[in-house]
């Protein structure tokens, strides 16, 4: 065995790639719960791909046959609605899952210095996450894939004088199409999950680089033993491959419960409309995006001008990218940030949480008086950290990691 | 050819002028070599000759429709309306003005030149319209004026859009303070007889 593993250590770099990685790869010793989300969200992307490929094997690019050949996977072939429902669950989980990691990063500094590449990789496989998620819902071809395509499509339409062309171009038709359905396809299963697997690659490098960050908020590099291994580091294998695998045995709990009981989740996961074939003659009463993509639904409809409407709807996510460079304060816990910073995030919770629910309601004046006072703060949030993340008052940040 | 007879050059001798020339060029040149291999695949996504090639005007039967009654019909994939109108309708689109954006319908390219008036249509009685909401593209709801609604005391009947709330009076004209920036738009179209509307020909009317 280690005569095989010299051989092939002598012509590829495996085992300098497992220390590297795991082995003396030295995580700080004080993760909490926290930080279960980074591997859990690489455990649906490996659910992602395994169901999709299933999904592929039966699933009809074409939209005469599309919606029924969804129908097909689900009543007919062996299995299969697990499958689909392990694969649309999975969509939803990703988000749940990404946005508690992104929380994460938010409480405790994760995005600052040295860390602001690894924020910014980060931030484009949400990017990437959400193009993925919405080219995969137009795939069923219900009536919630077709007019939640006409929308966002449209959305390009609002740049000036390009628009018209340029949504022509994205459709490749003049309506969404069998066109449309059929290049949609095409990125869902190639083009998107190439781009999502190098990204995790390049962000897995990049964390690896600069190491963890840990509710502490602090540097376990500064002090290490004579060895160079940092004092308050373990390796990542055993000690955290261990502790995640139980993780993803909670995590498979609660989403084996959704895939098997819930995998509607009421309307939230798989929306009533889109168990109808799409008709581009009749829009649904009520048309909202699935609940991931709603807080930033909400701010597009808060706004009474389609040019900045969309404008806004695209600032709320791109703003994100700014973050390293908006908090201006050296402390990145919040363990020791002051009580005005612990407030100003909670309130960002709140309206994060309420846009997202008001872009489920249908537009009322209220809902959207309201949808307008959270968009204000929802961008306050960002545009005055540089002002309220120096005038906090902060706590002594420890030399050393603690445990509560 | 050349000048030294040595294959290794040292520092000195290699001439940076030259080499930064040749570098630029070939990076110049590859790059316009990119631009000329992305062509084909940017313009794979327009429409293909299939595509443009469908659309073929369409007739639409109009003597069984009664006033305040809409009928739908698809023309290139997009759903098409024709509303008979009531008398008071037509008197409420007078007094609707200063709701609207554009009362006067005077962005060109929503509608023919024939449609170009208080009514936006040829004959004050029928509307065709394309019903496509000029927000993002849902196709908004008919609320003849007697329907139940929760839109205000001004409102007399029109389209209501259930995405974003946009709202059209029974002209297709946009109201203020919505997200559609536009009038719906009104098809090419013109009478064939009393009851049949050809829909997407108008025989160079406009």
């Amino acid at each position: 065995m280690n005569r095989l593993l010299e051989w092939i250590d002598d012509r590829f770099p495996l085992t300098k790639l497992w220390n590297e990685h795991l082995a003396k790869y030295y995580a700080p010793k004080n993760f909490n719960f926290w930080y279960f989300f980074g591997s859990l969200a690489l455990v649906v992307l490996i659910n992602q791909f395994v169901t999709g490929i299933w999904l592929t094997m039966s699933y009809k690019p074409d939209a005469a046959k599309a919606f029924e050949s969804v129908e097909y996977i689900m009543r007919d072939t062996s299995w299969g609605w697990l499958i689909r429902y392990l694969h649309s669950t999975g969509a939803s989980a990703f988000f749940i899952v990404i946005y508690l990691h992104m929380f994460r990063g938010l409480m405790y500094g994760s995005y600052k210095q040295p860390r602001e590449l690894l924020w910014m990789t980060g931030m484009f496989i949400y990017l990437c996450l959400m193009a993925e998620a919405f080219l995969g819902y137009l795939l069923p071809w219900g009536q919630m894939s077709y007019w939640g395509a006409q929308v966002i499509i449209s959305l390009f339409g609002a740049i000036p004088y390009i628009g018209d062309t340029l949504t022509l171009w994205i459709r490749g038709d003049y309506v969404v199409s069998d066109v449309t359905l059929n290049r949609f396809f095409s990125f869902h299963v190639i083009a998107v999950p190439i781009a999502l697997l190098a990204l995790v690659m390049v962000h897995v490098i990049a964390l690896h680089e600069v190491g963890s960050n840990n509710p502490d908020g602090v540097e376990i590099k500064k002090h290490k033993d004579k060895n160079g291994i940092p004092l308050d580091g373990i390796p990542f294998h055993p000690y955290y491959t261990v502790k995640d695998i139980v993780g993803v045995i909670v995590f498979l709990i609660f989403f084996l419960a959704i895939v098997f009981f819930w995998p509607e989740m009421n309307g939230y996961f798989l929306e009533h409309n889109n168990f109808i074939p799409a008709n581009p003659s009749v829009t649904p009463e009520h048309i909202a995006p699935v609940w991931y993509f709603t807080p930033f639904y909400a701010i597009l409809r808060a706004i009474p001008d389609k040019l900045f409407g969309v404008i806004a709807m695209g600032a709320a996510v791109l703003i994100l990218f700014l973050l390293p460079w908006l908090d201006r304060n050296p402390v990145k816990s919040i363990r020791y940030r002051g009580t005005l910073y612990k407030w100003i995030l909670g309130i960002f919770i709140v309206s994060f949480l309420a846009l997202g629910w008001l872009g489920m309601q249908p537009p009322t004046p209220a809902y959207t008086m309201f949808s307008r006072i959270f968009t204000v703060i929802y961008f306050a949030f960002f545009l005055l950290m540089p002002i309220y993340s120096k005038l906090d008052k902060t706590k002594p940040v420890p030399d050393r990691v603690t445990y509560k | 050819m050349s000048d030294s007879g040595n294959s290794l050059v040292s520092e000195d001798e290699v001439d940076k002028k030259r080499r930064r020339f040749l570098i630029a060029t070939t990076a110049g040149v590859g790059t316009v070599g990119a631009i000329g291999a992305a062509v084909p695949f940017v313009s794979y996504f327009q429409p293909s000759e299939r595509a443009k090639a469908v659309g073929a005007p369409i007739e639409i039967d109009i003597s069984k429709l009664e006033p305040g009654q809409r009928i739908t019909a698809v023309w290139r994939g997009k759903p098409v309306w024709v509303v008979r109108r009531t008398e008071e309708t037509l008197k409420n689109l007078e007094a609707m003005a200063d709701l609207l954006r554009d009362p006067e319908s005077k962005v060109a390219e929503q509608q023919p030149s024939y449609a170009q008036n208080l009514y936006r249509s040829i004959k004050p009685e029928y509307l065709v319209l394309i019903g496509i909401c000029t927000h993002l593209g849902c196709s908004p709801t008919y609320l003849p004026p007697d329907a139940p609604h929760t839109l205000g005391p001004e409102w007399k009947g029109g389209f209501f859009c259930p995405c974003h709330g946009s709202k059209f009076d029974l002209a297709g004209r946009v109201f203020k303070g919505v997200p559609a920036p536009k009038n719906l738009v009104v098809p090419p179209h013109k009478y064939l007889s009393d009851t049949l509307i050809l829909i997407g020909e108008d025989g160079g009317a406009a």
